[in-house]
């Protein structure tokens, strides 16, 4: 009985440090790509070509996506402003929603699943067939001309997806609320500008996505990279990186959202 | 900055080299050299850390004790500054071609070109096209590597390994997979630009018949160790039993043709 719960305990130890080291490794290799990014800004058509496979071809989901949450929200909105006879402040509470948390955090959820795991897929099929061994064997290194412009790329496109996301968001809103309901048009917008605020919800929320485009596209490269050189090995990695990038996109907006909005 | 002259000649110098992984030695010991101007085949069995040894002398891997020189200088102790500069004088063809799927074959032969040089376009241009022509594949420089079949990416990627003369070329398995008529010309094609590169290169394979063609020396490997050598008439000769099984293909011989296992007959009568 003691053995079994002491072997119990050591199963979880040593899940625990796989972990730790995963995490070391991980950073690690964060600083190489760092120290070696000078390819990705010198050599500027290598990273504009991945923000056009990351962010360019993730638009039309992303305004797809932003047009229905933002209609959702303005229904929503409205249905429940009209019971307190403000339906006129629906504009404020879409543009909120939107720029402070959906915008960001869901056009990242989407990003993660459309570019992330393109990446992972990328890289961790180019390592399958010995094309990066190749490029090493060439004395170029896989991390400043694969890696690195990957991650810039995504860095790059995160905030300027979730910049559209709201601002689509808000027009689906618009759609909904005033040609649709019948909400005044001019309390719509004017009760929207009066009370968002450039620094507090829009320079936000532009923060909050580049921490976001940094975690997703760091955790996307590392996965790829790290990804074991089989098919399966490929598939399990790209899981991950959905994953992880998802799990860590609701945990950092919530660490950010608690020291940006304290209902100061 | 021309390199020390290598010493008596050798580009590839291994003492002794021992390299385990998961806790099995994959070479045991090995030593061999490979002078300048010749063709050697490193011939074995699968698994007989072939693979493993053309690793070590690109730098990939570090042995775990031993030493590999290329070039007079130690490959095993070297930084990564040091390997690059080292890797530069190399060239190394892998089994499945490792081409760029998303570069045509020009942009692929161009790649290390465009990414260690500042060679202008138009020269680039023109000894792109002329590794091509050496491999017979000029006419397909705007072919992506899926539209080629599996034989000519393999020449494509023996155009992108030779596009900067290497010294010293490595081939992985060269002749896996390919029909008679590929195998004869890739072949030829190994012996020919050795010969005009004025390079040593290393054939990795287990095709006893084309290397024995075209090969100036062989080593055969097993269990991590040289267990065989000798020019290619030498080898022809051999009466040593493993190199008798090799190249007469016996699958009975000094190499067990089964992987260890209990007795066949207790394991089917075995309870289940």
């Amino acid at each position: 009985m003691l053995a079994r719960v002491l072997s119990l305990f050591e199963a979880l130890g040593a899940r625990v440090n796989g972990m730790i080291a995963r995490l070391g490794l991980a950073s690690r290799f964060f600083w190489i790509m760092l120290r070696l990014s000078g390819t990705s800004f010198r050599r500027l058509p290598l990273t504009i070509r991945e923000i056009y496979f990351a962010g360019v071809l993730s638009l039309i989901i992303i305004a797809v996506s932003a047009l229905f949450v933002g209609m959702v929200l303005g229904l929503q909105g409205y249905d429940t402003l009209v019971r307190y006879g403000s339906a006129d402040a629906v504009g404020t509470l879409v543009a909120l929603s939107l720029t402070r948390e959906l915008g960001p955090v869901v056009a990242a959820l989407l990003f993660a699943s459309r570019a992330g795991s393109a990446i992972t897929a990328e890289i961790g099929l180019m390592k399958a067939t010995e094309q990066l061994s190749a490029m090493e064997m060439m004395a170029v290194d896989p991390i400043a001309r694969v890696v690195g412009p990957r991650f810039w790329g995504g860095v790059v496109s995160m905030p300027l997806l979730a910049a559209l996301f709201s601002a689509i968001g808000i027009f689906g809103g618009y759609l909904v609320t005033v040609p649709l309901i019948g909400v005044d048009d001019g309390a719509f917008w004017s009760q929207m500008q009066s009370s968002v605020d450039l620094r507090e919800d829009v320079v936000n929320g532009i923060i909050k996505s580049a921490v976001f485009g940094v975690a997703v596209t760091w955790i996307a490269v590392f996965e790829g990279y790290d990804a074991a050189p089989t098919a399966e090995g490929v598939s399990r990695a790209t899981t991950r990186t959905v994953v992880t990038s998802s799990l860590a996109i609701l945990a950092l907006d919530f660490v950010l959202t608690a020291f940006m909005f304290r209902g100061a | 900055m021309p390199p020390p002259a290598p010493p008596a000649g050798n580009l590839v110098e291994i003492e002794n080299v021992t390299f385990s992984y998961g806790g099995a030695n994959v070479l045991d010991g090995i030593s061999l050299t490979i002078p300048r101007g010749s063709v050697v085949a490193i011939m074995g069995g699968s698994g007989s850390g072939k693979t493993t040894l053309l690793r070590l002398i690109g730098g990939a891997l570090r042995p775990g004790k031993g030493e590999v020189r290329a070039f007079g200088r130690s490959v095993s102790r070297a930084r990564t500054r040091e390997l690059y500069q080292l890797r530069r004088k190399m060239g190394m063809l892998f089994q499945f071609g490792a081409l760029f799927t998303d570069l045509s074959a020009f942009d692929n032969v161009a790649f290390p070109m465009r990414e260690r040089t500042d060679l202008p376009e138009a020269l680039i241009r023109d000894l792109v096209l002329m590794k091509l022509q050496a491999v017979g594949l000029r006419g397909a420089a705007d072919l992506m590597p899926q539209q080629l079949s599996g034989g000519m990416q393999r020449r494509v990627a023996l155009a992108r390994a030779i596009a900067l003369d290497p010294a010293l070329i490595m081939y992985d398995e060269p002749f896996t997979g390919l029909d008679p008529i590929s195998l004869a010309v890739t072949g030829q094609l190994i012996r020919d630009l050795n010969d005009a590169l004025d390079a040593a290169s290393i054939v990795v394979t287990h095709d006893v018949h084309e290397s024995l063609a075209i090969v100036d020396y062989i080593y055969f490997l097993a269990n991590g160790r040289v267990v065989a050598q000798g020019t290619p008439d030498e080898v022809r000769a051999s009466t040593a039993p493993f190199v008798h099984q090799f190249v007469h293909a016996e699958s009975d011989g000094p190499v067990p043709f089964h992987y260890p296992a209990p007795d066949y007959q207790g394991a089917l009568l075995a309870a289940r």
